[in-house]
């Protein structure tokens, strides 16, 4: 069958649900969230319509979202849900509970402000702080990215049976509407056959006990296991999205997408919306003579430090986006990125820009000017500061 | 070993066993007992989740099992939750769930992870109608911890931290009724049963079988490690504790209550005979015992008038 995309006009919530209701998922267990809600809501509509058999499990809160689609998918099921900020936060010990499980289960986060002070905006700090959870991360610059992510990702983490978590951006994709290109459904089921489960609990004749005390002696084993399906994981990602480019026509084999790489003096680096808007920035500044590039980690977990070492070796500076802090220290990206640098002798000069908490806005001028303070930083050839609160009222 | 028929004939239990020995359960464990009822009630076409308690340990450490049926070990407060999903499961994956020949989907819980930390993932499970069945085995405490109190602890009993002293002791509220928690959802099958009335407890397990919905029983449970009884007690002690209607033998079925043998026989002995075997009950005086008699008094009194208007 010849790939002929549907279009519809959607926003990232909805692409996110069309994308379960064409990946097949057989459970969802969900807990109502803004900026999340409209995601369960749609999957609620199509079960209304009897557009999906899903089996729906409203829960009463987040942790039990997490516990019910942990038994889920441990039955064997393939298994949705989707949370954000706070939400995410209360499913916190479950999260550990589905990787060490080994559970495939896609969810999707809504990138929203932790509290206090009440927000329900954009900022990535609520997934970042779910870092050491054993989950991948997907970050999506738009709605496409939002569909095409809970597809692959249902892929990637049923081949290496570790869960993955989509993350959008509050309001600027969860709740703006866009055109997607949809897959028709026979082609997605190609792309995607249905799940088979590494165990399941329904081998009534073999049963297994999933779980169960690991002694000092045995433990350890485990988590390698863990951290070796992560590691295994950076190829299947990379075979995935390949492949998922080959079907669809949209690539997806790199873990940091790229762009001006060759020739530029420095680029900005960061993940999910933000990078929209640095994408146009880029542009505009290379028309005005800007040598400047951009490095959008589509991947946070795994860590693409590969990839980001073949950028660091072909730049003078790596202006990085943080839209997330790390109290007591700084932007989690920018950590993430040194550190992953530090025993490669690559060590061009890295600033990080906080941006954009709690929703606040970041636009192309302010891109501008931050390309402005990087070119200044590179001719002199030293930084100004190490992290810099860009927005900050003075 | 084979049970000869002629034997079999007479048992008044299920003779086929999903429970290995060898488990690690303390001596005189109620907690082991009720578990292996379960499994000789239901057979291996069971999935079994078991929060953190005691039975996390006794159903034995990796790759060990003490249970011939499919298990799934799960965080403390998640029993609800998880049962939920598996249900969820095995319902778009095409199982018949619960019934005769249907699967069984089974929540083990503790005390503690039932009356306390699991008490909104079991509302969540009870008020969605899922075709589950959720045991709580009541041994009183946090015993897999070592002994702490839980709702579910009774007045005056000792536990590490609400001690017994040479002034007072600390535990001075009366148990939680989450029986009674669980009959205000509505549901249509609740019932108590005991290990020293296993009859009693399978008859309650087939009917948990057969009515669909959510279904939930409260099974009493003694540990005499963390109530400081004889381990040759433990039966006996369960046996007192329905006879002074400590803990009263019924069902709720379909809005009815119905009182069950033997807690229909004659009136209850004083509350005493429950506590004599038990250290833990050692600080209480004589009106400290008192006090509680007029609990036990109170609530049977009510369970009574409930199953004689609504029986």
């Amino acid at each position: 069958m010849e790939y002929k995309p549907i279009r519809k006009v959607v926003s990232g919530n909805y692409a996110a649900a069309y994308a379960v209701k064409h990946a097949r998922v057989q459970v969802v267990a969900a807990y109502p969230i803004t900026p999340q809600t409209s995601i369960i809501e749609k999957i609620a509509e199509f079960i209304a319509n009897g557009e999906t058999d899903i089996q729906y499990v409203p829960v009463e809160s987040e942790h039990s979202a997490m516990a019910a689609t942990i038994g889920a998918s441990a039955t064997g099921a393939r298994a949705f849900t989707a949370t954000a900020a706070q939400g995410l936060a209360l499913m916190h010990e479950m999260l550990h509970w589905a990787s060490g499980a080994r559970l495939p289960i896609v969810m999707v986060d809504v990138n929203r402000a932790m509290a206090p002070p009440w927000s329900v905006w954009d900022d990535q700090t609520d997934s970042l702080a779910q870092r050491d959870t054993g989950w991948m991360q997907f970050y999506a610059e738009n709605n496409q990215e939002v569909y095409d992510g809970v597809l692959m990702s249902y892929k990637i983490a049923e081949t290496v049976n570790v869960p993955v978590m989509v993350v959008e951006s509050a309001f600027i994709l969860s709740h703006t509407y866009d055109v997607v290109e949809m897959i028709p459904q026979e082609l997605v089921d190609e792309f995607l056959p249905p799940r088979k489960p590494l165990y399941t609990l329904t081998d009534f004749d073999n049963p297994v006990s999933v779980g169960a005390l690991a002694t000092p002696n045995d433990y350890y084993e485990f988590r390698y296991k863990l951290a070796k399906a992560h590691e295994d994981a950076k190829k299947v990602i990379k075979d995935v999205g390949k492949e998922f480019g080959e079907r669809f026509g949209r690539d997806y084999s790199s873990m940091i997408e790229t762009g001006y790489i060759d020739d530029a003096d420095f680029v900005f680096m960061g993940m999910g919306s933000l990078m929209g808007t640095v994408k146009q920035a880029v542009d505009l500044l290379r028309d005005e003579g800007y040598r400047v590039g951009y490095a959008k980690v589509r991947w946070f977990r795994p860590f693409p430090k590969e990839e980001l070492e073949a950028i660091a070796e072909s730049v003078k500076g790596i202006a990085v986006l943080d839209r997330n802090f790390s109290f007591g220290q700084e932007g989690i990206l920018f950590n993430e990125a040194k550190g992953a640098l530090y025993n490669t002798g690559e060590r061009p000069l890295m600033k990080d820009y906080i941006v954009g908490l709690g929703g606040r806005d970041f636009t192309v001028p302010d891109v501008k000017a931050i390309a402005e303070n990087m070119k200044a930083i590179i001719e002199k050839g030293e930084l100004d500061r190490e992290v810099e609160w860009y927005h900050l009222k003075r | 070993m084979e049970i000869p028929e002629s034997v079999k004939k007479r048992l008044t239990l299920p003779a086929e066993e999903h429970f290995y020995a060898g488990h690690t359960a303390c001596q005189g464990c109620g907690a082991s007992l009720g578990l292996r009822y379960v499994l000789k009630a239901y057979g291996r076409k069971t999935i079994v989740t078991i929060p953190a308690c005691c039975s996390t340990i006794i159903a034995g450490a990796w790759p060990y099992s003490t249970l011939d049926a499919n298990l799934f070990h799960t965080a403390f407060e998640t029993t609800g939750a998880v049962i939920s999903g598996i249900e969820a499961a095995l319902k778009a994956m095409g199982y018949k769930v619960k019934g005769e020949d249907g699967v069984m989907v089974v929540g083990w819980a503790g005390d503690g992870g039932t009356a306390d930390i699991g008490l909104q993932a079991l509302s969540g499970f009870l008020e969605r109608g899922h075709d589950a069945v959720y045991i709580m085995y009541d041994n009183e405490a946090y015993m897999n911890t070592g002994i702490q109190r839980s709702g579910s602890t009774p007045y005056g009993a000792w536990t590490t931290n609400t001690p017994g002293g040479k002034r007072h002791f600390l535990e001075k509220r009366h148990k939680k009724k989450v029986i009674d928690i669980v009959i205000a959802h509505e549901i249509p099958y609740a019932a108590t049963a005991s290990v020293a009335y296993p009859e009693d407890f399978i008859r309650k397990l087939k009917k948990a079988q057969k009515i669909p919905g959510p279904s939930f029983i409260q099974l009493f449970s003694p540990c005499p490690t963390g109530w400081r009884s004889p381990t040759d007690k433990s039966i006996e002690i369960a046996r007192l504790a329905v006879q002074t209607a400590y803990f009263p033998l019924f069902e709720y079925e379909n809005g009815k209550y119905r009182i069950n043998m033997p807690s229909t026989k004659k009136e209850p002995k004083p509350i005493e005979e429950f506590l004599k075997y038990q250290g833990r009950f050692k600080y209480m005086t004589k009106e400290d015992i008192q006090i509680l008699q007029e609990w036990v008094n109170h609530e049977w009194e009510k369970l009574q008038k409930l199953a004689a208007t609504f029986g």
